[in-house]
């Protein structure tokens, strides 16, 4: 940096002229041990060198000065008597810092050991005083800014009466604390006399203020470090822990000490706003209580905001309510339909408005319960850390997708799932640091936490670069375990599934952490209690993704409509690529196996009235929709697709909830049952339709039909 | 308009540094070498603040503030101190004197950046 060279090439210039009348002085000295103007200059001359060095960079020159500093600030306080022994030591060190120069610009070197006699011998003429024996420090850095938890203080500034006097602006106090966080400031006007009998030059201003803030404590009081000693300043936190309510006024008041219990109970007694009453009273002035409302006024804000976290209401409120909207939304579908048969202009307009305002309603209902995952997500951050210090690991977690938004109850019901998930990724996933430095892999494991968007599911993934799943040794503790037969062929995927059986475990060890082997297999349950379901990926080594394909089930989704037979169905539109007629080429072509091709790329695909042994034969023309899932095409072949419908999700009732292929069901504006599709069991069921086909078609038949009835019922 | 900061002190390498930082702070800066002329210089400078060495030949920081705290325009601005840690002591006299604050020699540009910013508005 040029500059900071200059200032050291003006600092060297300077001390080297510093020296030459240092010399000067103290053969004045010498001749007059009383010359205190000599004295006094050399004594700034050292100070000079000893400061500036140290604000440049020498440090062992500014170091090696305190002790002749000292020395002479000694002789000036008439501490120190002018001796000979004193002027040779103070020529020595002139004599050793003028070397000490020129090392510094690139002549010669000086003696260390000479530098530490000369300081030794000062130490020896004042060896009680304690500035000689300690050394300078440098320049003190600034601690960083240490962030935690958000805490609210009640702060209380009342300035010196002449604090104008120093030069000091009270106001700058106050918006330094402010930017420290969120600050309600309340002035005290109490002690402000007649405009006759004020002094305009003095301070009669207090400040009360209700302080919200990350910053640590002693960073504030940092901020009144030039008035403290003159100025009263309180700082207390107010602990937002007990609180089960936001408290009263009064309470505040007697908390600030502000009243006395007395005065506040007589106060209550006479069953008036409080503030009023005291203010009456006259023991408290109108300043006072606008303070405690501002301190209430926050704490009220900080209450909800924590009570926003927590909210509980009970799930069959919410329930009532957005089935009673979906109904609603139905109703006026229906209206729709019987408005546009009957051909009235004045019932159209008034049919559109409830149209719209349904739509409003319903959009605001979803609304109610849908959370923006990240709370959730939050709460892990500690876990992670906390758990990851317990096991000697180092572990850092990275979430994405904090915004995602859903269900409220899905939400509370994934909280334990996914803490045991990312128990296991702690405990069992990632290594210990040594292990993960033998593999070649970064210090800090790293654990993702992610939740998107597909189609009508929320994906929530928890990713881990750990040590992976060993496909072997599950497959052979579940033969020990006797799950499994030894020698059944199994897909990769299926040995993973595996560890979600109870009763499995293969940690070699069970530790506090993680517990038994129970876990995964709660897991599952909980997953599949909430209708998602778990996929598991892992790589020997690299690392672990577990990941939860969650439904929204209980909420509007614009879905296409489809005919197979005498069946409707909905197929959720966001997954929906495009809808194409069968050509016949393509028709011909399903012989064997289910392709066909589109704009060259050849697409498999499944025909719903196979999947579902719909009765009846192939209607002459078809349509195939291409859904896109997990990166993947294919098609699903209906009779015809009828339009895109708005659908209120109905639940299939808990008997037939284990019906693959389906994730729900919904009442169209004529009173029929459509079911909606769930994409991705479909493409399971695909997979194994060749099983179906050679074993037992018969399995879907009679079902759809009683779940259709079902819906009634429901 | 930038506020004018006085910087006194006997030690060039020390008022070339404040000089500087400040500059690129974004203020403007007049230097005095000493106590004495520093309240020539006000006899035709406008200031907002003055920063200043306390040991200084001909006159020293205390007696300045002191001077300075009885011209009316003076009586309010900002005074920053610049201490070294045995002026300790110092301090309080600095106060009864009127100074409004101070910073600890050695300091990085940083620290005196902040300081300013705390009282001068």
């Amino acid at each position: 940096m040029s500059k900071q060279a200059n200032f050291s090439d003006t600092f060297l210039q300077e001390a080297e002229e510093l020296l030459v009348s240092v010399e000067e002085r103290i053969l004045d000295v010498e001749t007059n041990p009383h010359d205190k103007e000599a004295i006094n200059g050399l004594f700034r001359a050292m100070h000079t060198i000893k400061g500036s060095g140290a604000m440049f960079g020498f440090d062992e020159i500014s170091r090696f000065t305190h002790h002749v500093e000292t020395a002479l600030d000694l002789v000036r306080e008439g501490k120190l008597r002018v001796s000979k022994q004193l002027i040779d030591l103070t020529l020595a060190s002139r004599d050793q810092i003028k070397s000490m120069l020129d090392e510094a610009r690139g002549n010669g070197k000086a003696s260390r050991a000479t530098a530490q006699e000369i300081v030794d011998a000062f130490v020896r003429l004042a060896p009680n005083d304690k500035r000689m024996t300690t050394a300078p420090c440098g320049i003190l850095e600034t601690r960083p800014s240490m962030l935690s938890r958000n805490k609210t203080y009640r702060i209380r500034f009342t300035p010196h009466r002449n604090i104008f006097a120093t030069g000091m602006d009270p106001s700058l106090i106050v918006e330094e604390l402010g930017g420290l966080g969120a600050c309600v400031v309340t002035l005290q006007l109490n002690n402000l006399p007649a405009l006759c009998d004020m002094d305009p030059e003095a301070c009669y201003l207090a400040f009360d203020m209700v302080l919200t803030t990350q910053h640590e404590l002693n960073e504030i009081h940092d901020v009144f470090i030039f008035v403290e000693d003159v100025s009263e300043i309180s700082v207390d936190e107010i602990s937002l822990r007990e609180l089960d309510d936001v408290p009263k006024l009064g309470e505040i008041l007697l908390d600030r000490g502000v009243v006395t219990k007395k005065s506040l109970d007589t106060a209550l007694s006479k069953q008036e706003r409080v503030g009023n009453i005291l203010s009456a009273q006259g023991e408290v002035s109108p300043d006072q209580i606008d303070a405690a409302l501002a301190e209430q006024s926050v704490l009220r804000q900080k209450k909800e905001s924590m009570v926003e976290e927590s909210v509980k209401v009970p799930a069959g409120k919410l329930d009532r309510l957005i089935n009673l909207v979906g109904e609603l939304v139905i109703t006026q579908e229906q209206l729709k339909i019987a408005s546009a048969q009957m051909s009235a202009a004045d019932l159209a307009t008034q049919v559109e408005e409830i149209g719209r305002l349904t739509g409003e309603l319903r959009d605001i209902a979803l609304n109610v319960r849908m959370m923006p995952i990240g709370g959730t997500f939050n709460r892990f951050k500690r876990l992670v850390r906390d758990l990851s210090l317990e096991l000697g690991k180092k572990i850092k977690l990275d979430t994405y997708g904090e915004d995602t938004e859903m269900d409220k109850t899905v939400i509370d019901r994934l909280g334990d799932p996914l803490v045991h998930l990312i128990r296991n990724s702690l405990d069992h996933g990632i290594e210990s640091p040594e292990e993960r430095a033998q593999k070649g892999k970064p210090e800090f494991g790293t654990i993702c936490l992610s939740a998107r968007h597909q189609g009508a599911r929320i994906v929530v993934s928890i990713e881990d670069d750990g040590k992976g799943l060993n496909p072997a040794v599950i497959k052979q503790k579940a033969v020990e375990k006797g799950l499994v037969d030894a020698d059944r062929p199994m897909t990769e995927q299926q040995i993973f599934e595996l560890i979600m059986e109870p009763g499995f475990s293969t940690a070699q060890t069970v530790t506090s952490v993680s517990g038994r082997g129970v876990g995964m297999d709660v897991v599952k349950r909980e997953i599949a209690a909430l209708r998602g379901a778990i996929d598991i990926k892992s790589k020997l080594d690299e690392g672990t993704t577990i990941s939860l394909g969650l439904p929204l089930t209980l909420a509007i989704i614009e879905g296409l409509l489809v005919e197979v037979g005498e069946s409707k169905y909905i197929i959720p539109v966001a997954l929906v690529e495009e809808c194409l007629e069968m050509s016949a080429a393509n028709r011909a072509m399903d012989k064997e196996r289910n392709l066909l091709t589109v704009r060259g790329a050849i697409i498999p695909y499944v025909r719903l009235r196979d999947v579902f042994v719909e009765k009846g034969r192939r209607t002459a023309t078809e349509e195939a929709i291409i859904i896109e899932n997990g990166g993947r095409s294919f098609g699903i072949v209906v009779d015809h697709v009828v339009g895109q419908h708005q659908t209120v999700i109905k639940s299939l009732g808990p008997m037939y909830r284990h019906i693959k292929g389906l994730s729900g069901a919904t009442i169209m504006g004529d009173g029929s049952v459509a079911l909606i599709i769930d994409v991705g069991q479909i493409l399971q069921i695909a997979g194994n339709q060749e099983d179906y086909r050679l074993n037992s078609t018969r399995r879907f038949e009679g079902e759809p039909k009683d779940v259709r009835d079902a819906c009634w019922m429901t | 308009m930038a506020k004018k900061i006085m910087s006194a002190d006997d030690s060039p390498s020390m008022r070339q540094m404040v000089s500087f930082t400040l500059k690129e702070a974004g203020y403007e800066v007049v230097e005095a070498c000493d106590g004495k002329d520093a309240l020539d210089k006000l006899k035709t400078e406008k200031i907002d603040m003055l920063i200043t060495d306390l040991n200084m030949p001909n006159m020293d920081g205390l007696e300045l503030i002191r001077q300075m705290r009885q011209l009316p325009e003076y009586k309010f601005i900002p005074v920053i101190m610049l201490t070294t840690e045995s002026d300790e002591s110092k301090k309080n006299a600095g106060k009864s004197a009127g100074a409004t604050g101070w910073l600890v020699k050695p300091f990085n540009p940083p620290q005196l950046t902040a300081v300013v910013k705390k009282v001068l508005r």
